[in-house]
This record gives structure tokens, C-alpha cells and sequence, in this order.
């Protein structure tokens, strides 16, 4: 009977009532976090900026090119990849467009013979490509939030040691830069051996560098410097990735909040019909009993109600009639 | 002249000082108004900078400085002011370094271990 639907649906809304309650908060949450973690995407910038000066500054001054950070490899056998995605999901397609590019950057590599070495960042990341039998090389988790500048360095420690140790002669970076609230990049980017013209290094010597004292020597500065630039990098990336993650999450749970609310729109819409179908079928039910009572006025009530019932009975077992 | 203490999280210090002395690896140096250009590596060690309104300490976990232009610029991925300090975690942390040193005196890790705890008791008990 259309009672029984009508609490069906109501339980349907209610449940999905209960849902929106529960994206509207997400999204508010991920809302406030984007501006944090924009935050600390301007106060990381300082840093890496200085450090890039002083590079040139170095570079100026005659420091050597010669480290194993700058050095290229005559041949690339094995190519690591450094994957930024997140803990969570429940954030639209961050996850998903990070880990497909660097999935086909692999399969490309693959077919130049180049093998691969996955270090990553991100719950997400790890069980991705370790359900697709991809072989992890280290995987990292825990701060894809909001991940500080210790975190940076232990992994930027472990991929240096890869790369200088000539495990691998190349190692990417891919991760989703923060454009804006609108609008999120995935970029896989060189990360290691760093370009000379990228920090500056190829300054040559008639530029600002002339004139600085230093100490120790230029080129020890520069092999001090040159970590740190690599973590400065990875925390940068690490960062943007937190601010497009939580931007990703916020425009995910903002989607399903509308859905629900259109979803609840409707199912509100076919509960009203199903309940004012159910009250007129009840009211053409009465109407059409009290006038065959007044019709047949003189006759016995006792028969009114015998035929109403039975019509009833016929009405709830039509399969009867055929019998 | 204008001085940044610059960590990879945040600018720790902006201003105007009158002397910074810290400590590169080749030992102490200080600079005054009008400095030559500089660019040194830091060791562990102590940065004071004489600011308008007193002298701020900072315990340093290795870093660069740079001087140019009548400014200085502090470049520091660990460096602590004296009120962040928690003096029995770097106590604690020279007891472990110093017994690690005991057994292996080549220990370069707990060297450096235990000059940190060593800056930043000295830095504490400074201010």
C-alpha cells in the first residue's frame, strides 16, 4: 500500500539528510584548511627563495658545478619517481590524477627499458600501486595534512641517497601544484640531477657573485647548500600538494552536498505524491461507501457493509476471481 | 641594518639590528653596519642579534648566512629562539649523546648530537 512507500521514502531522506550533514561539514573543514595551508605555502617561500640566491651568488663566486646533484647521468637505466598524493580520499580526483600520470610516465619509461623506483608520500599513493603490483621503494604517511619541514627532509634523505649513490640516474617529481582555489595542476618535474640553470648555478662570473668573502670555500658552501635546496623543493611540493588536496576535497564535498540536496528535493517530491495519492484513494474509498449508503437508504446497513467488505476482499485478492 | 632569521616554516625575525654574531665552521664572526658581502656556512652554535629592544638569542642547528648590501640574511632549517627551548629534553639528549660518545668516540652523529644540546642549554641559561 502506498502507506508502506511513503515510510520508505521517508527513511531514504532522512538517511541522506544525515549524509549532507556530514559532507556540508567536510567541505566546510577543507574550506578553512585551503587558506592554512596556503599559508604556509607563502611562508615557505622566503626560504627557498634566499637559498636560490645565495646558489647564484655561489655560482658567481666560482663555485664548482662539479657536485652529484648537478651531475648528469650519460645514460638512464632507472628512473625514480617521487609520487605527492594524499592520506584520504573523499577528495574528487586528486589522488587519481597524480597516480594515473605517473603510472603512464612508468609505462613510457617501460618502453624505453628504463626501469622504475616509486618513492611516495600518501596512504593513497602506497595502496594504489601496491595493489597493482608495482614495486614500492619506500612509502611515507601521515602528514599529507599538513606536512612539515622534518618530514621534507627524511624523504628528500632518502631519494639523495638513491640518486648519489647511482641507484637511479633520474628522479621526477609529480605532484599537484595550487593555481588557485579554481584550479589545480598535476606536474611531473625533474627533480634530480637539478638543472644548473634552474637554481642559478650557471651564473657566470661578471654577475653579483663578484665582491662576496666566504667561508668556508665557495664550493663547500655550495655542497652544504645543494641538500638543502633539495629538501626546500620537496617541502614546497609537499605543501602545494596539502593546499590542492584540501581545495580537491573542498569542491568534492561541496558536489555531493548539492547532490544530496537535489536528491532529497526529489525523493521529498515523490513522498508528498505517494501521500496524497494514499489520502485520495482513502477518501474516494469513503466517499464512494457513504453514497452507496445513501443510495439504497432503505435497505439494511447490514448489507451496505457485507458488499463493501467483500469488495474489498476482491480488491486485496484479484488472483480469487480467476480461480 | 636589516636583519632575517629565515626558517624553511617561516620568517623567524625581521628587523633592524645594530650586530649579529654567530658561528660559521671556520669559528665566530660577527657583523657590523656595513659589513662586506658574505656568504659563510653555519656551524651548531649561538646567533645573538642586537636588536632595538635587546639581544635575542637563537640556538642553531647548522645553516648559511649571507651579507650583502648592508643587510643580513640567516638561513636555518633548525634553529630555536631561547623561549622554545625545553631544557631537559636537551639535557636528556646530552646524556644520551655522551654516553654514545663513550663507546664510540668517532661517533659523528653524537658529536653533533651533544654540541646541539650543548647550544641549546647554553642558550637557555643565557636569556
Amino acid at each position: 500500500m502506498a502507506g508502506g512507500q511513503e515510510r520508505i521514502l521517508r527513511r531514504r531522506i532522512s538517511s541522506i539528510e544525515a549524509t549532507k550533514k556530514i559532507t556540508r561539514a567536510m567541505e566546510l573543514i577543507a574550506a578553512s584548511r585551503i587558506v592554512k595551508a596556503q599559508g604556509r605555502v607563502r611562508s615557505a617561500k622566503p626560504y627557498s627563495e634566499k637559498v636560490t640566491d645565495v646558489i647564484t651568488n655561489l655560482a658567481g663566486g666560482g663555485a664548482g658545478v662539479d657536485h652529484p646533484l648537478l651531475t648528469q647521468a650519460d645514460q638512464v637505466n632507472r628512473v625514480a619517481y617521487v609520487v605527492i598524493a594524499a592520506d584520504r580520499g573523499l577528495c574528487g580526483g586528486y589522488n587519481n590524477n597524480v597516480l594515473r600520470a605517473v603510472e603512464r610516465a612508468i609505462t613510457a619509461d617501460q618502453a624505453q627499458g628504463r626501469q622504475y623506483v616509486l618513492v611516495l608520500s600518501g596512504k593513497k599513493a602506497a595502496g594504489y600501486f601496491s595493489f597493482r603490483g608495482y614495486e614500492v621503494h619506500a612509502a611515507y604517511e601521515g602528514f599529507s595534512d599538513q606536512p612539515n619541514y622534518s618530514d621534507a627532509k627524511t624523504m628528500a634523505e632518502s631519494v639523495a641517497e638513491l640518486f648519489e649513490s647511482g641507484d637511479v640516474q633520474q628522479v621526477y617529481l609529480a605532484y599537484t601544484r595550487f593555481l588557485s582555489m579554481g584550479s589545480q595542476e598535476v606536474t611531473v618535474d625533474q627533480f634530480m640531477p637539478l638543472e644548473a640553470s634552474e637554481i642559478g648555478a650557471d651564473a657566470s662570473e661578471n654577475t653579483a657573485g663578484g665582491g662576496y668573502e666566504f667561508e668556508p670555500e665557495p664550493a663547500e658552501i655550495l655542497s652544504r647548500l645543494l641538500p638543502r635546496y633539495v629538501e626546500a623543493r620537496l617541502y614546497a611540493a609537499l605543501l602545494e600538494g596539502s593546499a590542492s588536496e584540501h581545495a580537491a576535497r573542498q569542491r568534492a564535498m561541496k558536489a555531493a552536498t548539492d547532490n544530496a540536496e537535489d536528491l532529497k528535493t526529489n525523493l521529498t517530491r515523490i513522498m508528498n505524491r505517494a501521500r496524497q495519492e494514499a489520502i485520495t484513494t482513502e477518501i474516494m474509498e469513503i466517499v464512494s461507501g457513504s453514497e452507496a449508503m445513501s443510495d439504497d437508504g432503505d435497505h439494511d446497513l447490514d448489507d451496505a457493509i457485507t458488499q463493501s467488505l467483500e469488495g474489498s476482499l476482491a480488491a486485496l485478492i484479484p488472483d480469487r476471481s480467476d480461480a | 641594518m636589516q636583519v632575517e632569521f629565515v626558517s624553511p616554516e617561516a620568517v623567524l625575525f625581521s628587523g633592524e639590528c645594530s650586530q649579529v654574531v654567530t658561528r660559521t665552521v671556520d669559528g665566530d664572526i660577527a657583523f657590523l653596519e656595513n659589513h662586506a658581502a658574505f656568504i659563510g656556512a653555519l656551524d651548531i652554535g649561538q646567533a645573538q642579534l642586537w636588536a632595538n629592544d635587546g639581544v635575542i638569542s637563537l640556538a642553531i642547528n647548522g645553516g648559511f648566512v649571507e651579507v650583502s648590501g648592508n643587510a643580513v640574511t640567516i638561513l636555518s632549517d633548525g634553529a630555536m629562539a631561547a623561549g622554545d627551548i625545553d631544557l631537559s629534553e636537551a639535557e636528556s639528549d646530552l646524556a644520551v649523546a655522551e654516553e654514545a660518545l663513550s663507546s664510540d668516540a668517532e661517533d659523528v652523529d653524537a658529536a653533533n648530537a651533544k654540541k646541539w644540546a650543548e647550544t641549546r642549554i647554553q642558550v637557555a641559561a643565557s636569556s
